[in-house]
């Protein structure tokens, strides 16, 4: 049984095989394994008796959950209106510099993916952003960076 | 920070305080469990209370539609996947006040005839869910104690906008994709697994326990005809004073902006991206409440230094990225407004475009399957007439 095969058999048999725990199930392997992968896809379909279209249409519904390889570490920065009024753009600009990667990419290193998302729900504290489940609010590029330099 | 405006606004919320109250939860859950279905159906119905997350369908009538409903299994679902752009009060209640929300769950499980309660809380507040499981675990072993037969299991969203509404919100509970249902049946006959569910936002819960707990008669007291008791708001953008505030409905907009604004306000958008955006002209004549501009809290201030084109911009970006592509008004039409107000603005497109992408909007409005879609004339077309000149030059 590969690595892949037996993070899904073990999350299908915490969560339950029936539909319903389709997201939870997604989630948690997302976590554990860093993406959702072909292979994970296919054994969940197997393991909760759906379609593997079923699952990957789930898969590449919501944000969250990636369908593709990502950097350990996961930083999301608002770009909704609230933010974006408060100079997020300095924000990201500081970050790129420091990580040396354009919005959307991965370091070489695969610890960090930056990526932009909507509204977090810090409007009155932005600009704001998520690294993993964390929240970093109020940001200024030189809190963003120190707040990244935890993750290094 | 403005210390008279400080104080202007301390005087204000210490009018309503009622959200963020604190209460003792034992003797609370016992008066709630000691009461017939009949009775909170009927002393909920009679405060007037309207759902708090934007849509304001009457709770009581709600309830009443999933009690009236023969079924041997019953939902109860929180709705806490706030995404709505500047809306963030339920993240503060559920971190400051989940009992209570926990509690107007149980009063909705008693009324209906529930066994089993969800909180679909949005993945962005993942950070909450530490203290949020260890306050449940609390909370169900109270229920438990009492021998009232209702459970409540949190599950967490994965950053989609489209799943605060209901149906949306349903199908992602069932394992699918986030995609609204056609309604009806609505949720309270048919719902979680096609079983009868009510989907009450995380304010409207709280109410509903302070409406029980002090009887409907002291929160008709606040707000006016049409918009009974108090409201949350949430505040930002160009504001004196960002935050979240209690404050009673059926304000002025005029008074709002006097106290939150920063003096060069000339358009607030009340509703968040999917609600209106009012000029400076009309705060006078404009109401926030049911009657005049509802808001599911999100109250965005823009001041004379913004470009309205920029808002409008970032608005239609961020419906368009999250329209969940099921319907042909909605997926396309998002493009499409987006595209069309770059094109004006670039010049590739005369002005009088504008007023065709006016007319697609209001297509939107009455053919997209969800609230999303039908929503998304209302930011376009209240900045296009408003705010024309803008969006051209």
């Amino acid at each position: 049984m590969s690595t892949i095969e037996a993070i899904v058999k073990a999350t299908v048999a915490k969560n339950g095989s029936s539909r319903e725990n389709l997201l939870p199930i997604l989630q948690e392997i997302s976590k554990e394994a860093g993406f959702l992968s072909e292979e994970a896809m296919s054994a969940v379909a197997k393991a909760l008796n759906i379609s593997r279209a079923d699952v990957y249409g789930v898969a590449t519904f919501y944000s969250f959950l990636d369908t593709k390889p990502r950097g350990l570490n996961v930083i999301r920065i608002c770009k909704t209106i609230s933010c974006y009024m408060h100079s997020k753009d300095a924000v990201v600009r500081a970050i790129e510099e420091k990580l040396r990667i354009k919005i959307g990419e991965t370091t070489p290193d695969n610890k960090f993916t930056l990526v932009h998302t909507n509204c977090i729900g810090q409007c009155h504290e932005g600009p704001a952003m998520l690294i993993n489940d964390d929240v970093y609010t109020k940001l200024t590029p030189e809190k963003a960076i120190s707040a990244i330099e935890k993750y290094i | 920070m403005d210390i008279d405006k400080k104080k202007k606004i301390e005087q204000y919320s210490k009018k309503v305080d009622l959200i963020f109250q604190d209460c003792e939860i034992k003797p609370l859950v016992d008066k709630i469990l000691n009461m017939k279905p009949n009775e909170i159906i009927n002393t909920i119905t009679d405060s007037g209370l309207k759902g708090r997350g934007g849509a304001g369908f009457p709770t009581g009538l709600k309830w009443k539609g999933a009690a009236d409903t023969f079924s041997d299994i019953k939902y109860v679902i929180c709705n806490a996947d706030e995404g709505e752009p500047g809306t963030f009060k339920d993240r503060q209640i559920l971190q400051d006040k989940a009992m209570k929300v926990f509690i107007g769950m149980t009063a909705c499980a008693k009324a209906i005839g529930a066994k089993e309660g969800f909180i679909y809380i949005r993945g962005e507040y993942n950070y909450l869910l530490p203290k949020l499981e260890k306050e449940l675990g609390e909370f169900n072993r109270i229920l438990k104690d009492k021998g009232f037969d209702f459970n409540i299991k949190i599950r967490s969203g994965s950053g989609a906008y489209v799943c605060g509404e209901e149906t949306s919100l349903i199908e992602s509970m069932e394992g699918k994709r986030g995609e609204p249902r056609n309604k009806p049946p609505f949720p309270v006959k048919q719902g979680y697994l096609n079983m009868p569910t009510v989907v009450n936002n995380v304010e409207t819960l709280v109410y509903t326990v302070m409406v029980l707990r002090d009887g409907p008669d002291e929160f008709k007291k606040l707000g006016t005809k049409d918009s009974r008791g108090a409201k949350v708001f949430c505040v930002s953008g160009d504001a004196a004073i960002q935050g979240i505030f209690e404050l009673e409905l059926g304000m002025p907009l005029q008074e709002f902006v006097d106290l939150f604004g920063d003096g060069h306000t000339k358009a607030v958008q009340v509703g968040g991206s999917s609600g209106h955006c009012v000029p400076y002209k009309k705060f006078g004549e404009t109401v926030i409440g049911f009657e005049g501009i509802p808001t599911g809290g999100s109250m965005m201030l823009f001041n004379s230094s913004r470009s309205m084109y920029h808002v409008l911009h970032n608005y239609l970006e961020f419906f368009e990225e999250e329209s969940c592509g099921q319907c042909v008004p909605c997926r396309v039409g998002t493009q499409q407004l987006l595209k069309g107000i770059e094109a004006v603005k670039k010049g590739e497109k005369p002005a009088s475009y504008l007023n065709e992408l006016i007319k697609l909007a209001e297509t939107m409005r009455v053919s997209a399957k969800c609230g999303l879609g039908q929503s998304v004339s209302n930011p376009f077309i209240s900045i296009v007439d408003n705010f024309r000149e803008e969006i051209i030059f």
